[in-house]
Order: structure tokens, then sequence, then C-alpha cells
């Protein structure tokens, strides 16, 4: 069983794009959207939705207000400024609080209760390329690491449980907690660059994570062609880090029509984005050393 | 007046919007433009602001340090930190710092007193100047997981311009541009807090859309004033422009896929530089704001 994650560092590369066309070319696969922020893939996939999950993590306080003698012993000791008084009353700010769990300890008269946190759902589905294990945060919520874990461990028992050969991992964009958690482990990276100065900045630092953690990486140079100045800038630092760039895929607004149908581009067309891409998939398929039944053509 | 700019969908153009507003802003010489780029994972603005650093600092979270001598494994400091970020066993005490979040009870529970706090360091905080903008980033470490502390770090920055009192100077003279990280979690929530308002940029597709919801959403929960730039708006289907009107969220600008905007932003450079016309919109899209506020 192998897992490739494909992540970007910058957001809007081109990952679900990607992702989803490869979903579409491989066999015997299960998907994972560990976006849980933003969640698009599902979009692509148009997935039947077979067993939600709810998310807890992490706890928040609540002030029983008949106890709380506002005595400010918790705003004392919180260095998250979430703790307030307004008009003479206690009062917590959740955006603010960390869910440390301090104020509630040091409240004298136990004022503050914790309670766990719904901070969110997940989903097993079935689409018609597989299944797909995919989240939704709630809304300003914590704990996106903890999600994204919970997405790729399911997605793991699916593959393992259906002996799939493959795990394709849609990430989120930046380095923070839930690339990390996204990252740790897999088998190969796949970072989406485009050639701009942000593109190309964002691509180092997400690299240097990639190797941080030890994980194995490739790039795709995503519209190559609207800075080719950029793109031999990147193939230059890419060679000489020795990372692999296992494609490139020009410019074509019929990424866009295809997104704007809801299907993965290689399903909408035949022209040349569909063979650079199908290019990397056989890339992909040599460099993961897959069984050989994901090199026959389909019947 | 404090602006923030952000998107659920990565990619759509918040540095781009963020920065030539900041550009056009700051060649009026009565206002006082101050950028924070808190996109600590990916920090791009300083590549088009190209701003000289004058200071660096380091950004620390404050973690547990055990003093064996007075350590008596008694565990309580595992039991209160929430975060799993100390294990007590019999003769050992071990920390994981990349699990802490500095919140402090370890220390404060110990009862023999033999946790002190050493800082240990996440990333680091840049300041400098642009022209005449003011510039703030920050820049998380390669492997760090959080992003928030870094970023309450440079909304300190804010503070100190303010003298603490941000009510006194709402005003069109100072105005403060927040270049958020995308998303809607946390490191997002942190930055866009306290704004008078948020712009959110967008594109005309179903990603862009699906994420534009859910950011809605979010500035709703914190009761912030939005409205929403439309980028590369000839390239999709109309549903953006649609959901704006039914919902009654301003369409404050759009701006077509611009082959010349797509290769100057390429090499870094801000499109108000080489075209008038843009400046006067980006202008403009400030006055629709400070007129809403």
């Amino acid at each position: 069983m192998k897992e490739i994650v494909i992540i970007s560092g910058k957001g809007g590369t081109g990952k679900t794009v990607i992702t989803a066309s490869i979903a579409a070319l491989a066999k015997n696969k299960v998907m994972g959207d560990c976006d849980v922020d933003a969640s698009n893939l599902y979009l692509l996939l148009h997935p039947e939705i077979k067993e939600k999950n709810d998310f807890y993590a992490g706890i928040i306080p609540s002030i029983n207000l008949e106890k709380c003698t506002n005595c400010g012993r918790c705003q004392e000791v919180c260095r998250f400024e979430a703790i307030k008084t307004i008009k003479s009353q206690t009062v917590i700010d959740l955006i603010s609080c960390e869910g440390c769990g301090l104020c509630a300890l040091v409240c004298p008269v136990q004022a503050i209760q914790m309670k766990e946190n719904h901070c969110g759902e997940w989903y097993i589905s079935e689409t018609k390329y597989g299944p797909l294990v995919y989240a939704r945060l709630g809304i300003a919520e914590e704990n996106s690491g903890k999600l994204v874990t919970l997405v790729r461990q399911n997605a793991q028992t699916i593959a393992k449980k259906n002996n799939l050969e493959l795990i394709i991992v849609d990430g989120p964009p930046g380095i923070g907690c839930p690339l990390i958690a996204t990252l740790s482990g897999a088998d190969l990276a796949v970072v989406v660059t485009e050639p701009t100065l942000s593109g190309i900045h964002d691509l180092e630092r997400v690299v240097k994570v990639a190797q941080h953690f030890g994980v194995k990486t490739v790039v795709i140079i995503n519209k190559y062609d609207i800075n080719l100045e950029n793109s031999s800038k990147i193939k230059n630092w890419c060679q000489k880090d020795n990372i692999p760039i296992i494609g490139k895929i020009h410019f074509d607004n019929i990424i866009t029509e295809a997104l704007v149908k809801g299907v993965p581009v290689v399903e909408y067309s035949d022209n040349t984005v569909t063979k650079e891409i199908k290019d990397i998939w056989q890339r992909l398929k040599e460099m993961l050393c897959l069984p050989l039944d994901q090199f026959l053509p389909d019947v | 007046m404090i602006i923030s700019v952000a998107s659920g969908k990565g990619g759509t153009g918040k540095t781009t919007i963020a920065v030539n507003l900041a550009l056009a802003l700051a060649k009026d010489k009565g206002k006082n433009v101050k950028f924070l780029d808190c996109d600590v994972e990916e920090p791009n603005a300083h590549l088009f602001l190209k701003p000289v650093i004058t200071s660096s600092e380091s950004v620390e979270i404050p973690v547990p340090k055990i003093d064996d001598k007075k350590c008596n494994y008694c565990g309580k400091c595992a039991e209160v930190c929430v975060f799993n970020a100390i294990a007590v066993t019999k003769n050992k005490v071990l920390v994981f710092p990349g699990l802490c979040h500095g919140c402090g009870a370890c220390s404060l529970f110990c009862p023999g007193k033999a946790i002190s706090e050493e800082g240990n360091e996440i990333g680091i905080l840049e300041e400098g100047k642009a022209g005449s903008i003011n510039f703030t980033h920050g820049r998380l470490n390669i492997g760090e997981p959080m992003a928030p502390p870094i970023i309450r770090k440079i909304k300190t920055k804010i503070k100190k311009d303010y003298n603490g009192n941000r009510s006194n100077d709402i005003t069109n003279h100072h105005i403060t541009l927040i270049d958020a990280p995308p998303g809607t979690s946390c490191p997002v929530i942190e930055s866009i807090k306290g704004s008078d308002y948020t712009i959110l940029v967008t594109e005309p597709t179903p990603f862009g859309l699906h994420d534009l919801i859910l950011a809605v959403e979010v500035l709703k929960k914190l009761n912030i004033l939005h409205g929403v730039v439309l980028n590369k708006c000839d390239i999709g289907d109309h549903k953006v422009e649609e959901y704006c009107k039914k919902n009654d969220i301003p369409l404050l600008l759009s701006i077509p896929l611009d082959r010349e905007i797509a290769v100057a932003y390429s090499q870094g450079i801000p499109i108000v530089k080489i075209s008038p016309f843009y400046e006067q919109k980006f202008i403009q899209l400030f006055q629709k704001i400070a007129q809403t506020i």
C-alpha cells in the first residue's frame, strides 16, 4: 500500500485539479481530502456519503454565572487574552480561547466547567472513482491537524480492508499544523508549484518541510508557460537539490471549463493538458513501483 | 482603520489585492499605511513590496523546563496539560515542545516548583519600510506546527501605533492592511479578528464559491463588515455574483484575467506600478470601504 500526498505550500496552484485527475486515472485506490478548512475535492468527485461522523476535539470553558464571584483569578492566569471583564462580569471569548483549561483549574469556586468541543464532521463516501474520506472543520474552529489525521487513518483502514494499493491525498496549503499532519509518514509528496515568485518561494519552504519529516518529494510545474524564465529557475533549483520534476502542465482555460462542469479535466478533454497529466501519472506509477495491473489499459 | 484581506481558497489573489491597495494608498502623502503580512506559513507580500528590513526578532513560546533536583515525578504537570506536551515516567519527565501551547498550567501547578519556563523559538518577525509603508511580516520556522503565536506577535504592532486605544484612530489617515493566510481556521481568525473591514478575494469557479461561502460564515461569526473582490472575473461562471447579490454582500471590484497582470505578478511587479487605470481602481476600492465603515 502506497500513500501519495499532493501539496503545494502556496494555495491555488492546482492541487485539487491534479488530485481529481489522478483519482480518475488510477485503479484500486482510495482518496482522502486533508484540506479540512476548505475541502474541494468532493466538488469534482461527487460522492455519496455512506457514513457521517462528528468530530470532537479539545475542550472549551463555560462560566456558571451564579457561582462566579468575578474575582479575576482566571483572567490573571490566561495567557491568550480570552477572559475579559465586561460590565463587571467575567466573560470568555471563545474565539481567542486555546482550550488549555487553566481557568477552570484555578477558579476558587469551581465556576468554570470545561466541556468537549464539537468542531467538525467527517465523512466516508463512495464515488464512481472509489471511496473518498473527507471532512469539514467547523467555522472558526481549531484542531485541524487532528481532523487531518482522522481522515488519513480512515483512508488507510479502507485501503487495508479492501486490499487497495494506493491512497491519494489532497493536501492543505501552508506548512503548519494541518500540512505536517498530512505529510508525516506518507510515501511520496507531490508538490504542485507555479512559475511565479510566490510559487517558487513557497515551493522551497514546503520542500524543506517534507525533507525535515523525511518524506520523498517530487515536483509538478503547473501553468509552466506563463513565465518560462521562472520555470527554468524552478528546474535549476530542483536539480541542485536532487528533486525530480515529474511533469509540466501548460496554462489552458480548459482546466477552468472542466472545473465549472465539475469533472476531472482528464475526463473532460483529450487535449494537451490531459496528455501532460497522463504522463505525470505514468511517472508516478513507475516511481511508486505499483503492481502491473495499474498499467493495463481500461477494458 | 484596519482592513484585512482574506479568502477561503488559496491562490485567489489576496496578496495581490493587499499589496496593490497599500501602494495605491501610500501615494497619498496624508496617509500613514502599515502593512502586516500574517500569512506566516508562506509569507509572500515582501516579494512585491520589497521592504528594507530594519529589525528582526525571534518569536518564542514558553515551554516547560524541569529542574531534576526538585522534581519528584508526581505527574501533576502531565495531568493538567491538555495538549499532552508532558509525559512523566517513574524517573523521567519528557517535554514535547511541538505540542506545547505555552499556557503555563504545568509550572503553576507543580507542587515542588520544579518547572520554570524557557523560550522555544517557533519563528521570526521582521520589520522594515517599503517606501513610506511600514512593513511587518512573520515567518514560521520549518517543521513548526503553530502559526497563531507569530500572528499574535505581528498584531501587537497595531496596538503600539494606536497607543492601545484604537477607537481614537478609526480615521482614513492611519490605515493598517492585513494580508491573511488562506482557509477558515485558527490562523485566519487570529489574523482578521479586530479588523474594521475584511475584503474577501475569490474567483468565479465552484471552488471559489464554495470557499467564499465558508469565509462569509467566519466573518458573520466574528461580526466583521465584509465585501468581495472577484479576481479573474471572466474565467468561470456567474455564480459568485449571484450569491453576492442574493446575500447582499457588496461586490467591491472585479478584475478580469489579464495577461499583463499575470506576467507582472509572476515577476513580482504590482499592477498599480505599471497601470494608472488600476491605481485608480484600488483607490476607489478603498473609498467604497471607507464609506461603509
